[in-house]
This record gives C-alpha cells, sequence and structure tokens, in this order.
C-alpha cells in the first residue's frame, strides 16, 4: 500500500469502525507482506493487507483458494517458519501486527509461543487431519491448557471435561477418553473449538471451520461459535471462502485478492452495496435460494492469478468484464485501496460513479 | 485381543508346516531328481571313506530314505512333536528326544542341541545391534529431519549413504584390525557367555554389534528422516505448534509419536531376520551362531542341520511377524485387531 493510500487508511480507521477514541485497536494489523522465495521465484502470499478487529468484533475475511487468506492467519500466530538473514527458506515477513498493544512481527519466539493458544487460538479446518490420531481428544485439550496453565492433570482433565460440555458434546466423562477417529465431523470439529477455546484466548481465528463438516453441522457450529464468541467476549476471524459463513456472523467484511485486500468494509456494506467487480463475481456464484430470476449461476471467468507472476496493474483485470472501461489503466497501474463511502474501502480503478451504476443496472438485478 | 493372537498362533503353527513341507522337498526329493539315489545319499551323509553295507541300509532306513515320501515326511514332522530314534549302523540307536529336528550324520549329533548352543550368540548380536541400530538410527533420523539441509544432516545422510554401502565383512575386519589390534581398546575373543561374565560378553560383542548394526542404523536414519519430515508437514503438528507448546515437545512428543510408529514395526520384522542368524557378521567374527551354523551346514551338504536352521530362522520370523502385528494395534489406537 503506498504512503498515500495508507494515509487514507489511516483517517479512515479514526473515523470507521474503530471506537475513535484514539488508542490502538485491540488487534491492528498493517501493511502486512507475508513474501516466500522458493525456486521458482518470489510468492507474495500477502502483499500489504492492513485491517483491525475490536473485541466482541467479528472480521470475515473471504477469498478464494491462493488469495492469501489462510497464509494471513497463520501469520498472526507467528506459525510461518522465518526465512534465514538471505531470506531463503521461510517467510519474509514485513508490516506490524499490534495485538493489545504488543508488537508480534519483532516478537521473540518465546513470547509468541506463550501467546498461542493462550491469548491467541486457531481453529483449524480440517479437524480430522489436525487432531493428533495417537493421542485421545481429552489428552490433547489438557495439553493445551497445561501448556500456559500450571495445573495439576486432576485440573486439567477437569476444565477439559467442562469445555467438551460446553461446546455440546455429549457425555464428556466418557468421550474424553476417546481417540479423534471415534468422533465424528462434526463432534471432533466442536473438540477442535473445545482446544481452541480452553484458555480463553482474546482473539480466535477460525480458517474454514466448517468447510469439512456436512450443511446441517456447519450451522451447528456456526451458531456455537456466535454463542462463545459472546460468551467469551473474543475477537473473531473467520476465513472462508464461503460468503453464507461470513453473511452468518461478521461485522465486518476483506475481500482478498492476489495476496491484496480489494475491497473492506461493514458486512452490511460489502453485501447490500459491493463496488469491486470481484466481490460482485463471488456473489454471483452464490446459490441462493431467493434469487428473483431463477437463472444460471455467475461463475467468474478464469483462475485464480499465481502469485509468482501476479498480472499487471490490477491483479484482477484478466478476469474483469469492466477492465476495458477503464482506458488501459488496469493493465498497468496497481489500483489502491481508496474510501469508497462511510465504513468502506475498495481498489479499483473505475470511478465511485460508475461502479455503482454498473451494480445498479447490471449486477443487482442478476443477484 | 486373545482370540486374535489365538488364532495367529494357529496360523503360525501351520505356516510353520508348510516351511518344513517346502525344506523337505528341497532337501529330499530334488536331489533324487538332480540324479542322486538313496545309496549315494546315505554314503554322503555318512561321509566316511569305508562304509559297510548294514551302515549303509541302517542309515537309508533311518533317514527314511527307502520310504514312501509322505510316510517319511510324517515321521519329520512326528519327530519335531514326540522325538525318535536314530541309527548310524552301528546296534547302538541314538535317542533324539522332541522337539528332534533330525540328526546330523556329519557332525554325529542330533540338529537340536546345535540349535540351542547357537542361539544365545545370535541372540547377542541381534539384541546387541538392534538397540544399537534403534537408538542411533532414530536419533540421527530425528535430527537430520529437524535440521534439514544443514551440515549434520549432510553428515548423517553421508553416514548413512556409507552403512547402506559398505557389507559388513569389510567393514567388520576392519574395524576388529584398529580396534582390537592396533589400539588394543578392546578384547577379540569371540563368544563369551553371558550369564558367566556380563562384561566380558559386552567387551567381545560390541564391535560385531556395532558393525552388524550400522548397516541397519544406516536404513533408519532414512527411514526416520523421511517418516520425521512427513509428520513436521502433518496438520496435527501445526494444531500442536498453534496451541503454543515449545518445539521440544512438538517435536519428541508430537511428531516423533507419529513417525515411530512404522519404525517400530519394521524394526520387529528385521530383528526377527536377523535371529534366524546373522550370516555375515557371523562368519566374518568367528562367532559360531545360528548364521555361522547354517553355512557350515551347507558347505557340508548337512540336510538335517540346513532344514533345522530354516525351520528355526522361519520360526522368529513368523513370530516376528505376530508381535508386530499386536505391537502396532497397541501403538495406532485406530487398529483394531
Amino acid at each position: 500500500m503506498s504512503q498515500n493510500a495508507e494515509a487514507q487508511f489511516d483517517t479512515y480507521q479514526t473515523n470507521g469502525f474503530s471506537s475513535g477514541t484514539g488508542a490502538r485497536p485491540f488487534l491492528d494489523v498493517r501493511d502486512l507482506k507475508v513474501h516466500f522465495s522458493t525456486e521458482d521465484g518470489l510468492v507474495k502470499s500477502v502483499d500489504g493487507i492492513s485491517f483491525s478487529l475490536e473485541r466482541g468484533r467479528t472480521l470475515g475475511i473471504v477469498g478464494e483458494s491462493g488469495s492469501g487468506k489462510s497464509v494471513t492467519s497463520l501469520s498472526l500466530l507467528g506459525l510461518h517458519k522465518k526465512a534465514d538473514r538471505k531470506g531463503r527458506g521461510g517467510a519474509r515477513i514485513s508490516g506490524e501486527i499490534w495485538l493489545d498493544d504488543e508488537e508480534l512481527t519483532s516478537a521473540d519466539p518465546k513470547r509468541l509461543q506463550a501467546l498461542r493458544g493462550n491469548k491467541m487460538a486457531m481453529i483449524f479446518q480440517d479437524p480430522l487431519s489436525a487432531m493428533h490420531p495417537y493421542f485421545t481428544v481429552g489428552a490433547q485439550i489438557s495439553e493445551a491448557y497445561r501448556v500456559h496453565n500450571e495445573v495439576s492433570k486432576a485440573e486439567a482433565r477437569k476444565r477439559t471435561i467442562e469445555m467438551l460440555d460446553r461446546v455440546g458434546i455429549p457425555q464428556p466423562n466418557s468421550r474424553v477418553d476417546d481417540f479423534p477417529h471415534q468422533f465424528s465431523g462434526g463432534m471432533r470439529q466442536r473438540a477442535m473449538i473445545a482446544m481452541s477455546l480452553v484458555c480463553n484466548p482474546q482473539l480466535l481465528i477460525a480458517d474454514e471451520p466448517t468447510t469439512a463438516l456436512d450443511v446441517t453441522v456447519q450451522a451447528q457450529i456456526l451458531d456455537l461459535m456466535r454463542d462463545l464468541q459472546k460468551e467469551f467476549n473474543s475477537a473473531l476471524i473467520i476465513i472462508t471462502h464461503d460468503l453464507g459463513v461470513v453473511a452468518e456472523l461478521a461485522d465486518d467484511i476483506m475481500v482478498m485478492y492476489g495476496g491484496k485486500a480489494i475491497e473492506y468494509g461493514s458486512a452490511r456494506t460489502v453485501f447490500r452495496d459491493p463496488e469491486h467487480p470481484y466481490t460482485w463475481g463471488l456473489l454471483g456464484s452464490m446459490p441462493r435460494i431467493d434469487r428473483e430470476v431463477q437463472d444460471r449461476l455467475l461463475p467468474i471467468p478464469g483462475n485464480p492469478p499465481s502469485l509468482i507472476n501476479v498480472p499487471t496493474g490490477c491483479a484482477f483485470h484478466p478476469r474483469c468484464a469492466f477492465a476495458e472501461q477503464t482506458g488501459g489503466a488496469s493493465e498497468n497501474i496497481v489500483p489502491e485501496l481508496a474510501p469508497a463511502g462511510a465504513n468502506h474501502l475498495v481498489r479499483c480503478h473505475l470511478p465511485m460513479d460508475r461502479r455503482r451504476a454498473l451494480f445498479a443496472e447490471e449486477i443487482a438485478p442478476r443477484l | 485381543m486373545v482370540t486374535y493372537i489365538v488364532r495367529r498362533l494357529f496360523a503360525a503353527v501351520g505356516l510353520l508346516l508348510v516351511v518344513t513341507l517346502v525344506t523337505f522337498v528341497i532337501f529330499f526329493v530334488l536331489p533324487e531328481a538332480a540324479g542322486q539315489t538313496p545309496a549315494s545319499m546315505a554314503r554322503s551323509y555318512l561321509g566316511r571313506g569305508d562304509v559297510t553295507n548294514a551302515q549303509l541300509q541302517a542309515v537309508m532306513h533311518n533317514l527314511g530314505l527307502d520310504q514312501p515320501l509322505l510316510v517319511h515326511y510324517w515321521n519329520y514332522v512326528k519327530a519335531l512333536f514326540v522325538g525318535t530314534q536314530y541309527s548310524d549302523g552301528t546296534p547302538q540307536l541314538i535317542q533324539c528326544n522332541a522337539p528332534c529336528f533330525g540328526y546330523s550324520f556329519r557332525l554325529e549329533l542330533p540338529v537340536w542341541p546345535q540349535l540351542t548352543s547357537a542361539f544365545p550368540v545370535t541372540l547377542s548380536l541381534a539384541l546387541g545391534a538392534g538397540v544399537l541400530w534403534l537408538f542411533f538410527g532414530v536419533l540421527s533420523g530425528v535430527i537430520s529431519a529437524v535440521k534439514k539441509g544443514s551440515i549434520l544432516d549432510r553428515a548423517s545422510m553421508f553416514t548413512a549413504l556409507a552403512g547402506v554401502s559398505l557389507p559388513v565383512y569389510f567393514i567388520l575386519p576392519l574395524v576388529t584390525m584398529f580396534v582390537c589390534y592396533r589400539w588394543n581398546l578392546l578384547p577379540n575373543n569371540g563368544y563369551e557367555s553371558f550369564t558367566a561374565n556380563p562384561l566380558v560378553w559386552a567387551q567381545n560383542m560390541l564391535v560385531p554389534c556395532a558393525c552388524l548394526a550400522f548397516g541397519y542404523a544406516a536404513l533408519y536414519t532414512r527411514l526416520t528422516r523421511a517418516g520425521m519430515l512427513d509428520a513436521l508437514n502433518e496438520d496435527y503438528v501445526r494444531t500442536a505448534r498453534a496451541k503454543g507448546l515449545p518445539e521440544r515437545k512438538v517435536i519428541y512428543k508430537h511428531a516423533l509419536r507419529a513417525a515411530i510408529t512404522p519404525i517400530i514395526t519394521i524394526f520387529g520384522m528385521d530383528l526377527g531376520g536377523v535371529l534366524g542368524g546373522a550370516l555375515l557378521v557371523e562368519q566374518a567374527a568367528s562367532m559360531h551362531g545360528l548364521g555361522y551354523l547354517a553355512i557350515n551346514a551347507i558347505n557340508t551338504q548337512d540336510f538335517p542341520t540346513i532344514m533345522g536352521v530354516t525351520l528355526f530362522g522361519a520360526f522368529f520370523i513368523v513370530m516376528a511377524n505376530l508381535v508386530v502385528d499386536v505391537l502396532y494395534a497397541s501403538l495406532d489406537p485406530r487398529v483394531k485387531l
């Protein structure tokens, strides 16, 4: 992000959805870049994203595979192996991650380890592969509790059973000694949630928490997460490609494309008045039962961009139906994330009026 | 679990009977197909120049060469369970108690006592080498995987390559020459009984065990390294890190726990194989174990002894397989017996 856009972002943040007191938000990510040096070239998985989040609020990060959303979440927890001094063998991370007035990208690994699972925790996508097959569910949850709390085994077990009960596992007293493969998919995800919440984290990141689950179970898990967030007053980041999930939970939405945020605003704005053609595409490819014109879905043509050879100019321009209306700018100039009304940032060359007219006339009737 | 083991034990007995049949065919049927007559086989069994006709007849009778094949085989199997009597042509009968693996007319001894006296040597070699190769193989494999690409990793991979490439009959004399003779660090007196003096036993076993272990350790280093690299990329290892576990626990508890399971099963089978006779190292170290016995028996066409060693070795491999399966089920909770 250029200096100019960053300044705009700052203004926007203080006036926008942060509390406005001037204090730093609970989670404040500034110009985060995560690059990997590979044999094929530099992979810019995350290329300068900024967002903020208060406790009790939910941010949805939406994008296709390879848009950088999971890499973002892993870098918040400091789970990337850092590159050596020559920039090889791991992630080059730059930018700032402020969690409760503590900067994390430059933090000591020991400090990050103390925060992980304690103040910030993560729910992973596929609970079957994310839980160790050789340890009981209870042992894995107790372990997470005992790393950060000096308690006896019996106390940790008691706490584990409480948590399993809280996330809705029936007969937690006996299920605590089961292995993950003895749980159903939904129960495993509940156990995973219990594991991530066992230390009362203030920041909870859920990476595709419902993708591996049946649709009926998805709704239960989303309800559970919403209840638990209220109960623990945690800041929640939901990472997903499923707009239905963020529609259920999120207060704010950031849409990512090619490692950059292309639209960022309150959930209401992004769903009702989306201004980026990519967001239109995402909305158009989502099946809806209440769609007025019972027409085919509107998939986005083409594939997500390579993160090594990112298209010049706007990364989305090869797939964008409106690219030619920018007079060639989209192929040469990287657009900036610019304010588009209250609580709304859009990275697009099209003038704001034109975008709104296009959406109202061409896109909205077909959604 | 218990029913599974009982079932497997019955299957093991059946399998061993098949082994007796195969060795029986190899050693009694095939020679005749190759032109040997019962008389010439009996003569080569006796191995002496001046043999009377009566002696030949007695040997042929006692070897069962004059019987139909099925009866002969039945007598062989029966002797395994209830024992039998042999004659070398003199009126004195030789008692061979169960389990009777046959009578070696070469050594003029029953086979079973030879097996029982050779077994402690092989057991010492196998257990000593097994402990060494499992410990060092897994240790260097873990270090290699964790420090992938480092000097340490390359050094251990190079050593592993050497271990796989250098045969034990090359390394053993070399190490023995330096350790036992040039530097006089350890004695080289062959096998000494463990029960008599454990220290002397250990001193004499160290070089052969280490040389036998070297090749296996090399293999296990590679296996462990590959398994650890896989495990370290697993989602559950990332979960362990996300919980805030210290890296030491992530590696040695979560990743190693997953990587070690296949290693343990392979270890069981390799150990079973070595217990059946470590031929090369026993020969190179002049340790009179099962492998040494087998090679001598093959050189002198001592068929009953070859059959005995084969059956004895097959027993360990079959049992090792059973132990490995039971162990695997207890290590991996997803496997039900």
